[in-house]
């Protein structure tokens, strides 16, 4: 236990929070996608915040929703997107500092456990008696798996386009439908619920993920050091034990 | 004779009750983008949500009339053991969230559900991503607005009526169709009415159990949460469709319910 303390603390960049200097205190709300559920949710990724000396709240939800929040004026210090382009409009209204890429996530198609229908890649899902899910293309994971599908040459008629990469998985989890697009980083957390099929890189979408503090937080200085705490590689175990890439 | 003054501590909350249901509404109608109303709402896909969610709510609404006016009958006039348990159980979806509403029709009628299992090689079946599913999900909670208004309206109607109408050789069948369910009628419309709006502005059951499918399995409430996510202004256009529609039919409803009902209110 010691031992895991002192190597998150190592992992901060050095910063080992002298005593001298008065750190980040507060509580800070991170909004961040629903795909990091459960890497903030690890114990790697809560014991460098816990260094932080800041209690840290997450609300999670579809990138774009997260965003919109923001944009709502939701009482937030962090925000972490699941792709650029959700978190260029916060960037463009001002209401967020310079987001910093902090992950790289990429895509996978998701089927329930031991793969009954025998699905082996992209173009299989084209098939008709298969019930596909997709994301909607307005959430990221919908856009990335629409350009997987472009890059493959695969037309899928999916039955039903879900909200939130989540709402994907567990369609697929509880057996509703036969096959999905998700993020690696979804199988991973699902565990023996579902079973993974690698998209080869060559049609795949990395994704990179962006975090930046909201102007209108009132904990500026905690948020930042949240930031920097993320993009410095404090959280990489957490982030890559759940299947994340580095950026 | 009038009364001489309304008490103001009436009045000043019932002008408070208006204000929290009007001041959204009126934020909706100002950030309205009203130049270009016409072309966010002439898409394809606008049409074919807006003509789903009538569709699928006029279902519900027969659904819910063909079981629910039997049911509050049944609340109404027959005294059995467990019939407290009946009623808490068929208003339970009122309290219920919506969504776990929805997941448990997937655990019941779902591929994978216990009932669903077995009935997967029906026809109509499986339910999920399917228009039938969609009216199943709001059928579900829009029921017991229903039930709860025409049980009402059941236990206020004279059954002496009933009675003299039994003295003159009414079957009991005739007897509630041409007796009892009149006398009811207001209770049953206005009941009615109240089911079939909700039916129309269900999402949460309804996208968990169903998808969400432009042309099948996406209704109004589904489309405007997916503009909600991409295109704010879009979504503030497709509520104000839905908002105009839902207003529309029950200010028509509710003027022939005091027309039927005008002596009692």
């Amino acid at each position: 236990m010691v031992a895991a303390m002192a190597l998150a603390a190592a992992g901060c960049g050095g910063d080992t929070s002298p005593p001298s200097r008065p750190g980040p205190t507060g509580s800070l709300t991170v909004l961040a996608a629903a795909s990091l559920t459960e890497a903030f949710a690890d114990a790697a990724w809560r014991r460098a915040t816990d260094h932080l000396g800041v209690a840290v709240t997450y609300s999670f939800a579809g990138s774009q929703q997260v965003a919109a929040q923001v944009t709502a004026g939701a009482p937030a210090d962090v925000v972490a997107t699941a792709d650029e382009a959700s978190m260029a409009p916060l960037v463009a209204a001002g209401l967020v500092d310079a987001p910093r890429i902090f992950a790289t996530n990429k895509l996978a198609i998701v089927v329930p456990r031991g793969n009954p229908k025998g699905v082996s890649s992209l173009g299989d899902l084209s098939d008709g008696a298969l019930a596909v899910v997709l994301a909607d293309p307005a959430v990221p994971v919908g856009r990335s798996a629409a350009e997987a599908l472009r890059r493959a040459g695969v037309t899928v008629h999916p039955v039903s386009r879900e909200l939130d990469v989540k709402a994907v998985l567990r369609r697929v989890a509880s057996g509703e439908a036969d096959a999905g697009i998700v993020y690696v980083t979804d199988v991973a957390a699902a565990g023996a619920e579902v079973t993974g099929v690698e998209i080869p890189d060559d049609a795949n979408v990395v994704t990179r993920y962006p975090a930046a503090v909201v102007r209108a937080t009132n904990n500026d200085r905690g948020a930042q050091a949240f930031v920097d705490d993320l993009v410095g590689g404090a959280g990489e175990a957490a982030l890559v034990a759940h299947g994340f890439g580095a950026p | 004779m009038r009364e001489a003054r309304p008490p103001l501590g009436l009045i000043v909350p019932a002008v408070g009750a208006v204000a929290l249901v009007t001041l959204p509404l009126i934020g909706l109608l100002q950030r309205a983008p009203w130049s270009q109303l016409g072309s966010e709402l002439s898409t394809p896909e606008v049409g074919q949500a807006l003509r789903l969610s009538l569709e699928c709510s006029l279902g519900a609404l027969a659904v819910a009339i063909v079981l629910g006016v039997p049911l509050a009958w049944v609340l109404a006039r027959l005294s059995f053991p467990g019939r407290w348990l009946v009623r808490a159980l068929v208003l339970l979806p009122m309290v219920l969230p919506p969504v776990v509403g929805g997941v448990a029709l997937l655990s019941a009628f779902g591929r994978a559900g216990w009932l669903g299992r077995h009935f997967g090689s029906l026809p109509g079946f499986p339910l999920p991503f399917t228009t039938s599913g969609v009216i199943l999900a709001e059928a579900f909670v829009a029921m017991p607005f229903l039930v709860i208004t025409a049980e009402a309206g059941l236990r206020q109607a004279d059954r002496r009526y009933d009675d003299a109408a039994a003295t003159l050789g009414a079957g009991p069948w005739r007897r509630f169709r041409t007796v009892t369910l009149p006398l009811a009628a207001p209770s049953v419309a206005a009941g009615a009415a109240l089911c079939w709006a909700r039916a129309l502005g269900e999402f949460g059951a309804t996208i968990t159990f169903a998808g969400n499918l432009p042309g099948r399995t996406q209704t109004m409430p589904s489309a405007i949460y997916v503009t909600l996510q991409t295109r704010p202004e879009g979504d503030i256009a497709l509520s104000l469709v839905l908002l105009a529609v839902s207003l529309i039919v029950l200010v028509a409803l509710r003027g022939r319910l005091v027309g039927g009902d005008g002596s009692s209110r």
